[in-house]
């Protein structure tokens, strides 16, 4: 039996948009086991982006049950979602969203200085990381002056230098032409067949077959792919 | 701890690393609090420099003095009451005076100088020293001799670089030999102490046609009982002369002091003050700064809080910075001040007194400039959602 990393149970959540409520995320459960690769794809305006934020700690539900590696999420205050985050979440996001006047490598160095750790580990683990992603040589080098699919994977190797629980990647493909894209989804592949949780968001088919398993978000419900679900899993 | 300790020395190279990125605004916003504690440095300064000044000139009148000043002509302090004064007990020297304007000629040169008619005592009394030939002597005032000795400047007019001693000048006519020339004292309260003829007492009343002195010069002999002395004296002249308080004062010259030292005393809180206003104005310079930097780097905070940085370490972030910033234009401040209170002192010859104490209250204060108005920014910062941070472009 494969540990689940993640378990969501009827989750809600709601805004308030110009006087009218949205309904974001309605009543959404979800199971995500170990080492899975799991995609999540929807059109905008789906509560994607919200589910995303609520995977990532970022965000607490209106009602509903979140427990992520087994800590309970939804009762944390703004630290230790922090630290939940730095732990336990790995992101990797569609602009990359690297610090540009940081060089590659204190890039990925950055979630073990808010982890606290001392200067030469972090610069020991970063580099490794580095390599996991084939940029070693690149390590000294700022975001400008690196390609989009080389600052992805600087992104990459930031995500997983911690050791997170999840990666979780939201559109990473969405800033690249289309072979560069091939290479970072080749990269998450690894990663995954090397035992890492990969939680993709997309709006692209294409790119959410490559995954695992699929599941597809839609006026904030979640269903489990139509037509190919792969492995046993309960639709709600 | 640990972990504090960390990220505080990461975000302070990361401070610098962005100040260096950034080296215009990093100066230009820096420029305020170098302003501020550069001015704080020079006009305190100079301020210090000028209470010093006052303080030895008022020293260079003699120590332990107290001063009997008549302003009427109906006061005739006589040889007897002198006489009664300088046997009051705590009196160490007695020198009356005499004074008013005399011509003093040279051959051709001819000058209006101004006449101290006194005695031996007025050299340890007003603390006066002369370069060459003597001062009065005692048988000088008893035998009405005709004899002079010159202020620095009176014997540079009259004798250019000659040697003045054993050379005779007249005043107002009469012929006087002269017997010494006075150590040059600087002006002091706008009195040059300099163009002076200081002749014997006797000499002096006949010379000027009146029989009472003008002022009296008593020197105590203790520093700690002039107050006592001042009473004494006081009491004295007010038995001499019942009903006559008006025509007199007497002064102590710690009083003098002790007014001139309140005087700059003000002097130097107030620029200090007003150049703490400029090291103020600078802050706000630096929080204006630290505000557009924290909406400019909105991205960079989500992304960090993204990553797992807590409110705290983003606060630390900015407020460091800013601290940074205050204390770099504090250090440049101090030196471009020590600077330009050097250049003053040299080029205008103002004296210029640097405290390390100053030095280490302005930059104290730019310190906490720098806290005072990062603060607001850094809290803004980590305070921003993080979810709203990173979708700001």
């Amino acid at each position: 039996m494969v540990a689940t990393m993640i378990q969501i149970s009827n989750l809600m959540k709601s805004y308030k948009l110009g006087g009218e409520t949205v309904h974001a995320l309605n009543n959404v459960s979800l199971d995500i086991k170990k080492g899975e690769f799991l995609a999540i794809i929807g059109p905008s305006g789906s509560g994607k982006s919200t589910l995303m934020n609520m995977i990532g700690c970022l965000d607490r539900p209106d009602t509903g049950q979140y427990l992520l590696d087994g800590k309970e999420i939804g009762k944390m205050n703004d630290n230790e979602l922090a630290t939940i985050r730095n732990q336990k979440v790995g992101f990797i996001f569609q602009n990359f969203n690297l610090l540009t006047k940081l060089t590659a490598i204190e890039n990925v160095e950055l979630p073990l200085i808010y982890s606290g750790l001392a200067t030469k580990a972090r610069h020991e683990l970063a580099l490794d990381s580095l390599k996991k992603v084939g940029l070693a040589d690149r390590a000294g080098h700022l975001p400008t002056q690196l390609s989009g699919g080389q600052q992805q994977r600087v992104a990459i190797a930031r995500a997983l230098v911690g050791q997170p629980a999840i990666l979780l990647a939201d559109e990473p493909t969405g800033a690249l032409d289309s072979k560069t894209s091939m290479e970072i989804l080749n990269i998450m592949k690894e990663l995954n067949e090397q035992g890492n949780t990969i939680i993709l968001i997309t709006h692209d088919l294409n790119i959410a077959k490559q995954a695992n398993r699929m599941v597809r978000i839609q006026d904030g419900q979640l269903f489990e792919n139509e037509g190919e679900p792969i492995g046993n899993f309960t639709i709600y | 701890m640990k972990v504090n300790q960390l990220a505080i020395l990461q975000s302070i190279k990361m401070a610098l690393r962005s100040i260096k990125g950034n080296k215009l605004r990093a100066i230009l916003t820096m420029l305020g609090i170098i302003i501020g504690t550069s001015s704080v440095i020079v006009l305190v300064s100079i301020a210090q420099g000028s209470t010093q000044n006052v303080t030895n000139q008022i020293n260079n009148l003699g120590t332990n003095l107290l001063t009997i000043n008549t302003f009427g002509t109906d006061l005739s302090l006589t040889q007897d009451k002198i006489d009664k004064l300088s046997k009051i007990n705590g009196v160490k020297a007695i020198s009356p005076v005499v004074s008013g304007r005399v011509t003093v000629k040279k051959g051709k040169t001819s000058s209006q100088e101004s006449l101290t008619g006194t005695n031996e005592a007025y050299e340890t009394v007003r603390d006066t020293q002369v370069t060459a030939g003597r001062f009065i002597s005692d048988l000088d005032v008893q035998s009405r001799s005709k004899i002079a000795v010159l202020g620095s400047d009176t014997a540079s007019t009259l004798f250019g670089t000659d040697n003045p001693i054993g050379q005779t000048i007249q005043i107002n006519g009469n012929s006087f030999e002269v017997v010494g020339v006075l150590k040059s004292k600087g002006s002091s309260m706008g009195q040059s102490g300099d163009d002076v003829v200081v002749t014997p007492l006797s000499t002096a009343e006949r010379l000027t046609k009146t029989t009472s002195v003008n002022q009296i010069y008593l020197q105590g002999k203790n520093q700690n009982q002039m107050d006592v002395l001042m009473a004494e004296v006081q009491d004295a002249m007010s038995r001499m002369f019942p009903n006559k308080t008006d025509s007199y004062n007497v002064a102590n010259q710690q009083d003098l002091m002790n007014t001139m030292s309140s005087v700059t005393q003000t002097m130097t809180m107030m620029l200090g003050g007003i150049a703490g206003i400029s090291l103020l104005v600078g802050g706000i310079g630096i929080m204006n700064i630290m505000l557009v930097s924290v909406s400019e780097r909105t991205k960079e905070i989500g992304i960090r809080k993204a990553i797992g940085a807590k409110r705290r370490d983003i606060l630390w972030q900015f407020l460091i910075e800013s601290v940074v910033l205050s204390c770099m234009g504090g250090i440049i401040g101090i030196l471009f001040g020590l600077g330009v209170g050097k250049l003053l002192g040299s080029i205008m010859g103002m004296t210029v007194t640097f405290s390390t104490s100053v030095i280490l209250m302005s930059f104290l204060f730019s310190l906490i400039v720098g806290v005072v108005f990062g603060v607001f920014p850094a809290n803004k910062a980590s305070k921003l959602n993080p979810i709203q941070a990173l979708r700001y472009e």
